[in-house]
């Protein structure tokens, strides 16, 4: 190993990747205003669909016998819900949506109510529709009301105390730090991200690096010079982890930079001056700096990891097309374990500490929170460095194939 | 000097089993003189070049090159050799003075010292018009002169040629073949592959003639034509192929 050849191929690749207007796509213009973008650009529409559907009163049919005007009177008062005249095809209305639920009023309730019987009310809905569910949620506050208003009025008729009915009450107060909460919330998305940036950004430069270059003919001139192979394994490889490391950061940065701006989505007030420090922590302000920069040093070994086994499998490709078809398939061995990772419920412990990429999701999950399991983070740091190392010895391994690198 | 000792290299192919691409060959190149190797497609003149050259490792025998083993000092014999083929391409989004400049340090010259050399070959070559250029708008003309300045950066006492006139003009492969002359006329060994049979009457001194991955016949262009009793290079090369080529 030489430093001066490592360091000679390290910087020939750099200039000639930045001059490459694909490469600074990948590297730079998509980390940097895509992928924010696109996480915030859905969060916006989704919100603006969430609020949308809010803000709409849904429109209810009532299906009674018309015993019952008093009822009825409160519903049309009630200004969260809007009547609409009963109709023999309510159910076909409810399917098409025109119809957001409708309620069912057994027969003579009012007097039912007023004799003390116990009459059910039924409520028609469409499973699982946004809208349909307003309604049900309006609708059975509604009734949960007048069944407590009921009730009230039953027990002052017989002169008893109303905690008769409701010998106490409950309420919940949350005492976790509010970085924990962040972490919770904020700490399954953000290590997911984290994983598919790192991966993202080793991408490009790894398959115009190896498969692009077989494909240029420049791979065999490069062979002609004396460097020796792991020397040009290497130069190329910390190109590919820059790239991989330049492509998360810039997003972090970025994605920070616009919840700031943005100023609500994340609460960008509350950002500490310490965290602004930590590249990325902008985007985390409810979270634990200490985390945010855990989670960079955990990241690290991931990164090499990424990096060399790209290289090592489009090493194998004789163009660069051929070395895209052999890497997506490994973009669905990267995302499983980073979205289970992300699921609620799932915890680490010394089994899955040993799961590449799912354990850095899980432990980074705990570090934004504020929980440093040592044993678990070593062990994960530790068997995290063990792949990286092997896939990078694997990498140098097969360029020193000449059946990989002379493939016909 | 190139010494080449029972020089064998096997591919394994799934469809086609083993393939002895070069078989047994010897032969010795002095310096100041200019060997031949003579053969059809698929004769294996490529991957003998690349064995001499260390990217593809031998599966039998050896070649000293420069005083170095092939097989026990590959980096030094690189360090030693000039290679241009035709499939040796330059990086398109680098200047031909970065290209040039790129392999002067992987050859650990000193930068002063490359930058004295970039400017001797561009003189020589006349190469200044397009020197801070991209590589990949060049002619192939200028390609090949950045490609010839490539392989000249570390002075290498022995220059390997597969096949540097395909697909060039007249013009262009002229100037090849003068490039190839003055390396003679400076002292290097040069081993030079070519299919052309023109091309190795004007320039080489010894002629190996490669069929099938072996040496069938050795000796300067003169002394092949008179030993077959042929009028010209093309005839001699046809009776020693075709007498020897299995039934
Ligand atoms: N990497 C490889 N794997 C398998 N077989 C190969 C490989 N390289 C060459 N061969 C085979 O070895 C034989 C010699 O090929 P080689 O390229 O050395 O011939 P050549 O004389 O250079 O021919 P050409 O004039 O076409 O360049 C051919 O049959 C070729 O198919
Ligand atoms: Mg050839």
């Amino acid at each position: 190993m030489n430093w001066h050849s490592i360091a000679t191929v390290y910087a020939k690749e750099l200039k000639d990747l930045l001059r490459d207007k694909r490469t600074v796509r990948s590297m730079i213009i998509i980390p940097t205003l895509v992928m924010p973008a696109l996480t915030f650009g859905i969060g916006k529409i989704a919100a603006g669909v969430f609020s949308k559907a809010r803000a709409e009163t849904p429109v209810v049919m009532v299906l009674s016998d018309g015993a019952s005007p008093g009822v009825m009177a409160q519903l049309e008062q009630d200004k969260k819900l809007r009547l609409v005249p009963a109709r023999d095809d309510w159910k076909q209305q409810i399917s098409d949506k025109k119809l957001r639920a409708a309620v069912q009023l057994p027969e003579n309730f009012e007097a039912g109510l007023k004799a003390g019987a116990a009459p059910a009310v039924t409520i028609y809905h469409y499973e699982g529709e946004l809208k349909s569910g307003f309604a049900v949620n309006e609708l059975e506050a509604f009734f949960r009301d007048l069944s407590a208003r009921t009730a009230r009025a039953r027990l002052a008729e017989h002169g008893l105390p109303e905690t008769l009915v409701r010998p106490f009450e409950t309420r919940r107060e949350n005492v976790a730090a509010p970085e924990k909460v962040g972490g919770n919330a904020l700490g399954g998305i953000v290590p997911y991200m984290i994983i598919i940036l790192c991966f993202m950004g080793a991408v490009y430069p790894a398959l115009d690096l190896t498969a692009g270059e077989k494909e240029r003919g420049t791979m065999e001139t490069l062979l002609c010079s004396p460097v020796a192979r792991v020397d040009i394994v290497l130069g190329k490889f910390l190109m590919v982890l820059t790239s991989s490391l330049a492509a998360m950061v810039l997003s972090l940065i970025s994605m920070s930079v616009s919840a700031v701006a943005a100023g609500s989505v994340l609460g960008g007030a509350r950002m500490a001056g310490a965290a602004r420090a930590a590249a990325g922590a902008g985007a985390l302000p409810t979270i634990d700096p200490a985390g945010v920069l855990g989670v960079l040093a955990m990241v690290l070994p991931v990164a090499v990891l990424f990096s060399a086994a790209i290289f090592t499998v489009a090493l194998f490709a004789k163009s660069f097309k051929e070395a895209q078809t052999y890497v997506q398939p490994m973009v669905f061995i990267v995302i499983l374990p980073a979205v289970i990772g992300m699921l609620p419920g799932i915890d680490l412990n010394a089994r899955l500490a040993l799961v590449p990429i799912l354990n850095l999701s899980l432990v980074c999950k705990e570090m934004l929170s504020g929980v440093w399991h040592w044993n678990y983070i070593a062990l994960i740091f530790g068997s995290t460095c063990v792949y990286a190392a092997a896939a990078l010895a694997l990498a140098v391994r097969m360029f020193n194939r000449e059946d990989v690198l002379f493939r016909v | 000097m190139i010494e080449a000792r029972h020089l064998t290299k096997t591919f394994r192919d799934k469809k086609r089993g083993e393939i002895r691409a070069v078989d047994d060959v010897s032969f010795r190149v002095q310096p100041g003189q200019i060997y031949g190797l003579l053969g059809a497609n698929g004769a294996g003149k490529t991957t003998t070049l690349r064995v001499l050259a260390t990217l593809l490792q031998p599966t039998g025998g050896t070649a000293v090159i420069a005083g170095h083993d092939i097989v026990r000092e590959p980096e030094k014999v690189r360090a030693n050799v000039g290679f241009l083929a035709a499939s040796t391409a330059l990086y398109g989004r680098l200047t031909a003075r970065e290209m040039i400049a790129y392999f002067g340090r992987l050859n650990r010259l000193p930068e002063a010292e490359i930058r004295v050399r970039i400017k001797r070959l561009a003189d020589e070559l006349d190469m200044h018009e397009f020197l801070d250029r991209r590589c990949e708008k060049f002619s192939t003309g200028m390609k090949q002169k950045t490609s010839i300045a490539r392989t000249l950066i570390h002075d290498p006492a022995v220059m390997i040629f597969d096949e540097p006139t395909l697909g060039l003009d007249v013009m262009t492969a002229r100037a090849i073949v003068r490039f190839v002359r003055d390396c003679r006329t400076r002292g290097k060994t040069v081993i030079y592959s070519t299919h052309l049979m023109g091309e190795v009457e004007k320039l080489c001194d010894i002629v190996g003639i490669i069929h099938d991955g072996r040496l069938h016949a050795e000796g300067s262009p003169a002394a092949l034509i008179a030993r077959t009793g042929e009028a010209d290079m093309e005839d001699a090369f046809v009776q020693i192929v075709g007498a020897k080529e299995p039934a």
